[in-house]
């Protein structure tokens, strides 16, 4: 069998430094935003103690890899012993999840991610191709810890700051865990006071109705219109397809102010109806862009067939196309959803009577009024939730949506 | 025959597109002409509303006997200042059994309409005018209703500002002889510029990681999404309190861990000096924050594009290379990013278009303070903050036309896209 050779070792121990620095970082981050007080990053010695578990590694490797359940307890001991050391407060925290659990957890964790980081790697003859894998494997490993981090971290902090009086940041910013001990009634006044006091519950009704007849609309004149893009000649047809998307690139900050002034004059600007002709008109270039790269998939002869069997166009598009979209028509459906859900600027500019408030206005109402920030975050969360659960839902076909037609093969 | 079938098909076609581009044309083109128009002429917020005569009424006298005499007094008044309007006049019902006394030429009574025309009414014109009734029997019957119960009402004819022909260059010459103006383009180039490549760079890199089969992938690709998903009132919201100084999160990790000594004020600080191995820099603070915000909110979408397209790379090529042993950057470098110029030039155009548009996000982060005041800022500012519209829409008239030149260099010169 044949030896780590040092410089597999030095290779391994700088791995088991790596992920020790990193999950050990990630450590003292949750402990430090899930409890009162804060935790130490002690990264020097994780440095240390991540490079012997790495030679550890090295030394217990059998063909080319480390077995998982030698990792898993190398991993243990670093822990046990940090744990040990530190009389159970490696991070300075005492609680009793975050010391001696969570460092023999994290240490583990340590020594199996190192492992895998290592797996395949031959570290009797490294070359540079392995270190070049390594070095991306852990660019890899950076890069979910960042992405995940910098996603999650607004949102989680939208929910936990909703969920406690601002006296309770203050006093201990760093903390985003959620007290369960103040009672569910407590919890969610936040959320009693935005949906009842500020009427955000009819909020919710007047945001709902204006995207779904927006997408309603969108619809109806997308399909008619990406038909008659891809399936009837007419001259200009190029020159149009051409120049759809050309209105998409717009600026809506232009067009407010004309908008702005006609609708005043027309007496429109502090309506529903007046929301509702503006918005169709911002989403309609690109629903159009995105039916007509669909339509262009299906196949003519069966609306030949129905136009043959004497239907008329309206007909054939009735039975035979829209039947065939539905994944298309859904997509494009749920994009304009979003768009028109989260519409600010409009929204903002046009709307002046509270009864009629889409939820983005009502936000920016509530801002005004001196709330406490926790209602503000609740607004926030009521805003977002509905969005998200539809979307989660729905995924697929929104991502099939977005990139539709942008993308070839 | 067959031109005949070819015209019913255009005929068809145009048809099924009217509706589309009647309200496109309504909504987006001729906006856009009107915002020329309207940055050519001194309009203001509040002569949106335009001038005219304004009546109250108010009861000087009532009546419990047959012959006694009820006093209706008309006050009447120009909403405007400074311009005279023409042809007014007021009209008003009037309870049954009512005769007017007064010698008021300009007044008629038809029945139980009273209609009075007052001509031309000059700049800040007021009227009181009393008009004098002799109850009749008839009025007394009917339980002497109340005068007032009908509103009276009054027409006008004024110019608007908006539709005439006067024209003028002061907005223009206003809004770019103000100091702040090239500064602010500058913000403008800055942000849209760092922005798109920011929301590029983490969007490649995110599609890299993803890029892969494991468990999970599927939900780590949603939960991606959420910034590009999440409403940006709520997201910009999150962001401010996030940053808080005082109760905001990341000030209080950064002090934790001992990388600031006081909380920074992230979003109204202009600049902030980093020393950098001795050599001091400063760095604009509030305007790197909303480019963060920028490339983190729509990393997302250039993620999805970019992840579409690494999934339409043929995998032999990747055999290809490494029959030919190429290490994995060398793969990266040489066979996955030629494949990706097209649509990361494509991403490009669209990202910096829609981030020189951009007009929300900052105005939620900073609402334009501390050096963040974009062209896109700076209309609102002008056109609604400043209740000058002229100047708004200069504004508004030299973004476009940056946006347009922009553009038509860009489809000169740019690689051929997808």
């Amino acid at each position: 069998m044949m030896r780590t050779s040092p410089p597999g070792f030095a290779l391994a121990s700088v791995v088991g430094a790596f992920v020790g620095a990193l999950l050990v970082l990630a450590w003292s981050l949750l402990a430090t935003l899930t409890t009162t007080g804060a935790a130490s990053a002690p990264l020097g010695w994780a440095l240390a103690s991540g490079a012997v578990l790495g030679l550890a590694l090295g030394a217990l490797r059998r063909a080319k890899t480390t077995p998982a359940p030698a990792a898993w307890a190398a991993g243990a001991t670093v822990g046990v012993a940090w744990a040990a050391l530190s009389g159970g407060t490696p991070l300075d925290l005492a609680h009793p999840f975050w010391g001696t659990p969570a460092a023999i957890l994290t240490w583990a964790l340590v020594g199996q991610t190192a492992r895998y980081g290592l797996r395949d790697i031959d570290l009797v003859r490294v070359d540079a191709h392995d270190r070049e894998r390594v070095l991306l494997r852990g660019l890899r490993g950076v890069g979910f810890g960042f992405f995940v981090t910098i996603v999650v971290l607004p949102f989680w902090f939208m929910v936990a700051a909703s969920l406690k009086p601002r006296a309770a940041l203050l006093r201990d910013p760093t903390n985003l865990a959620v007290d369960l001990s103040r009672g569910v009634g407590e919890l969610l006044v936040g959320y009693r006071e935005v949906l009842v006091t500020f009427d955000f519950a009819r909020f919710i009704l007047n945001s709902s109705f204006v995207a779904i007849v927006t997408v309603a609309i969108t619809l109806a004149l997308a399909v008619l219109g990406a038909y008659a893009v891809t399936r009837l000649r007419f001259p200009g047809r190029a020159w149009l397809s051409r120049s759809i998307l050309l209105i998409y690139m717009f600026p809506a900050i232009v067009l407010v102010i004309p908008l702005y002034a006609i609708f005043s004059q027309l007496g429109l600007r502090d309506t529903l109806p007046g929301l509702l002709v503006v918005y169709p008109a911002t989403t309609l270039p690109v629903a159009l862009y995105m039916l007509r790269s669909y339509f262009q998939t299906l196949p003519k002869d069966l609306e030949e067939a129905g136009m043959i069997d004497g239907s008329t166009r309206l007909g054939v598009i009735w039975r035979i196309t829209l039947p065939l979209s539905l994944p298309a028509l859904a997509s494009v459906g749920l994009y304009v959803f979003m768009i028109a859900w989260n519409e600010f600027l409009f929204a903002f500019m046009f709307l002046d009577s509270p009864e009629i408030f889409t939820l983005s206005r009502g936000m920016v109402a509530l801002d005004s009024q001196e709330v406490p920030r926790q209602f503000l975050m609740a607004g926030a969360v009521v805003v977002t939730v509905p969005i998200m659960i539809l979307f989660f839902w729905f995924e697929k076909y929104l991502v099939g949506g977005l990139t539709s037609g942008g993308v070839k093969g | 025959m067959r031109g005949t079938l070819a015209a019913r098909e255009a005929r068809l076609a145009y048809l099924m597109l009217t509706p589309t581009f009647a309200i496109v044309f309504a909504i987006v083109l001729f906006p856009v002409l009107a915002n020329f128009w309207i940055a050519f002429k001194p309009v203001e917020l509040g002569d949106l509303r335009p001038p005219e005569p304004i009546v109250r009424e108010r009861l000087r006298s009532d009546a419990t006997a047959v012959g006694a005499e009820v006093v209706v007094r008309y006050q009447m008044r120009s909403s405007s200042q400074d311009v005279a309007i023409r042809d007014v006049v007021l009209f008003d019902t009037l309870p049954e059994g009512l005769t007017l006394t007064t010698d008021e030429p300009r007044c008629e009574v038809d029945g139980t309409d009273l209609a009075c025309v007052f001509g031309t009414w000059d700049a800040g014109y007021r009227e009181n005018l009393d008009l004098t009734f002799e109850a009749g029997p008839a009025y007394l019957a009917a339980g002497a209703p109340d005068p007032l119960a009908s509103r009276p009402q009054m027409r006008g004819r004024a110019p608007n500002v908006l539709t005439d022909f006067t024209f003028t260059l002061d907005n223009f010459r206003r809004v770019i002889g103000a100091p702040d103006f090239w500064p602010s383009l500058r913000i403008t180039l800055w942000y849209t510029v760092f922005g798109t490549i920011g929301s590029i760079l983490l969007g490649l890199f995110a599609a890299q990681l993803l890029h892969a089969d494991f468990l999970g992938k599927g939900f780590l690709r949603g939960v991606f999404l959420f910034p590009y998903v999440a409403p940006v009132i709520a997201a910009a919201f999150a962001w401010a309190f996030l940053l808080d100084p005082l109760s905001g999160n990341v000030n209080a990790v950064l002090k934790e861990y001992g990388l600031v000594e006081q909380a920074v004020n992230f979003l109204s600080r202009r600049t902030a000096t980093i020393d950098l191995f001795g050599l001091e820099l400063a760095v604009p603070m509030a305007l790197t924050v909303v480019i963060l915000f920028e490339a983190w909110r729509y990393f997302p979408f250039a993620f999805l594009f970019i992840l579409a397209r690494f999934q339409a790379i043929p995998q032999d090529m990747y055999e290809a290379a490494d029959v030919d042993g190429a290490s994995p950057l060398q793969r990266f470098w040489y066979v996955t990013l030629p494949q990706l110029v097209g649509i990361l030039s494509t991403l490009f155009l669209l990202r910096f278009i829609w981030t020189f548009n951009k007009f929300d996000d900052i105005f939620l982060l900073t609402g334009g303070a501390a050096g963040t005041k974009t062209l896109t800022v700076q209309v609102y500012d002008q056109a609604f903050a400043l209740a000058d519209l002229g100047a708004g829409a200069a504004v508004a008239v030299v973004l476009f036309v940056i946006l347009a030149t922009f553009m038509v260099l860009y489809f000169r010169f740019a690689p051929e896209g997808e």
